[in-house]
């Protein structure tokens, strides 16, 4: 078992969307959340991931895939000016 | 002597020992030093600190590092000008210009950079690094070379010559990632989790940033120990921009200052604004963003502390603009011409959202205001090439030169400029 810690950000009209039960229900992995907020219709979430590595890797492609960015929760791009 | 205390969390309090770690176990928020600002007060006086020396450590009372580390090239103390003439053509009454483009490698890059180092040879590591577009890559390579440590230092491939050449000549290990910029982005968070360096923005991160409070020190400590109305300064990640605000709290803090009333405003380019966006459309939350923009120091589409910024706009009654890439040249330019400093792009960002936001009354003439001009104009020439004014061409005698100025000022008569 792994984890991984990840930050998703919805678009407006991905907010209704059930991704994060979705990917619970599609993968063989455990979601929790730290970390959340909505408004204005723009949302994120900051989640743990826990199960195999690769099946959280493979949850992660299939989130990105419904359009969901997914991005490190706490660092944000590294490459800086 | 140093007065930190431990890593506390931005979002939930957690503390944790000071070490090289940056997010909360807990809830992933990040990390930020803890001070005994007890200490500080009864460790410094104005006195004390104006006869330390003229650089950065002249505070190093409220810095998170034992200063026997330092590797000290000169970062700091940088001056504060009166800026009368871009005040008149703006139309303010009074504008300090903060020129950060006088630093070792010629940004404010300089400030996090020495912080980072220090703290990073007194957790024992031997080898920096860093992913950036320029200035962050320029000042790790200098600062390792000036202590002898090894630097990994990596670089998108589409550079400008003089940001690459600015690192190379301190003979860092240079990587240039073929890759676009996610890709740079995702294999230097990997790299950092792989191998044993202080990886400035990242693992050494919390230390790193408390480094441009000291732009906040210099220039209440310039004014006479009091802060201005307003600030203007650039944000990319929004670090630099939230440690200038708690600078000057800090100050008060330790009793060194009034009370600070400023309202602080951001500038971002139009190509790269997640948090000058958010801020228009009343949020706290930004959406990230793929830049496009001539100020690649400000290219940051996912900022670390983009909530931070907003949250200090939304404290201090503060505001954030944004300049097209056209604004900014013409930014660039105006700074030179009135005041006789040339500064990069972040430069040209910032004077062209000050001159915005002048004009639209969010700030008003009479504020007393501090513009922050983070770095210098020689490292993006590419910016403003082809859109300055060309040399008159003479032959070496005295009437070739007289007729040329008469052309010059007939043709500026004719064509109004
Ligand atoms: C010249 C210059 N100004 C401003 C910034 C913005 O810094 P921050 O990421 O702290 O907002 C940078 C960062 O790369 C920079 O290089
Ligand atoms: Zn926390």
């Amino acid at each position: 078992m792994a984890s991984k810690h990840v930050r998703f950000t919805f678009e407006p009209d991905q907010v209704k969307q059930p991704v994060i039960y979705q990917l619970g229900h599609e993968f063989q992995v455990v979601t929790s959340i730290r970390m959340a907020a909505v408004d204005n219709s723009i949302g994120w979430v900051v989640l743990e991931i826990e199960g195999e590595p690769d099946e959280i890797e493979r949850s992660i492609a299939w989130a990105q895939a419904q359009g969901v960015r997914v991005d490190d929760p706490t660092l944000g791009d590294v490459v800086e000016g | 002597m140093s007065f930190e205390q431990a890593l506390r969390c931005r979002e939930c309090g957690r503390e944790y020992p000071l070490a090289p770690i940056f997010s909360c176990e807990y809830c992933f928020g990040p990390l930020e030093v803890a001070y005994d600002y007890d200490g500080i007060r009864a460790a410094v006086t104005r006195d004390s600190i104006e006869r330390g020396p003229t650089s950065i450590w002249r505070y190093e009372a409220l810095l998170p590092c034992d200063p026997a580390y330092k590797v000290d090239i000169g970062t700091g103390f940088t001056p504060l000008i009166k800026a009368d003439r871009l005040a008149k053509a703006i139309g303010l009454d009074t504008l300090w210009i903060k020129n950060d483009t006088t630093n070792p490698t010629w940004s404010f890059k300089d400030r996090v950079v020495s912080v980072a180092i220090a703290r990073a040879r007194q957790f024992g590591f031997t080898a920096m690094a860093c992913a950036s577009t320029g200035n962050l890559a320029n000042s790790v390579s200098a600062h390792a070379a000036a202590a002898g440590m090894e630097a990994y230092v990596f670089i998108p491939q589409d550079l400008e010559e003089g940001k690459v050449v600015g690192s190379a000549v301190y003979s860092p290990n240079l990587v240039m990632v073929d890759g676009n910029y996610d890709d740079v982005n995702r294999l230097c968070t990997e790299l950092a989790y792989a191998h044993p360096w202080a990886f400035v923005n990242i693992n050494v991160r919390p230390f790193y940033a408390e480094g441009s409070r000291t732009l906040a020190y210099e220039v209440a400590e310039q004014l006479g120990w009091r802060t201005p109305q307003r600030v203007v300064a650039p944000m990319a990640s929004g670090s630099l921009f939230t440690k200038i605000y708690k600078g000057f709290q800090e100050l008060h803090k330790v009793g060194l200052i009034d009370e600070p009333i400023v309202h602080m405003s951001g500038a971002q380019p139009e190509g790269c604004s997640p948090i000058a966006t958010a801020f228009a459309n009343h949020t706290l939350n930004f959406v990230p963003q793929k830049p496009n923009t001539i100020a690649r120091s400000l290219a940051i589409g996912n900022p670390a502390d983009g909530y931070y910024a907003l949250k200090v706009m939304e404290e201090t009654e503060g505001s954030a603009e944004m300049a097209s890439d056209d604004e900014i040249v013409a930014g660039v330019k105006l700074l030179a011409e009135t005041e006789g400093i040339f500064a990069e792009t972040a430069g040209g960002t910032t004077i062209a959202c000050l001159q915005k936001l002048v004009a639209s009354g969010a700030i008003r003439r009479d504020e007393e205001t501090v513009a922050f001009i983070t770095g210098g104009g020689l490292k993006t020439i590419e910016a403003v090439q082809g859109k300055l004014i060309e040399p008159l061409r003479v032959t070496p005698n005295m009437a070739s030169f007289e007729s040329a100025v008469a052309a010059r000022d007939g043709a500026l008569a004719a064509g109004g400029r």
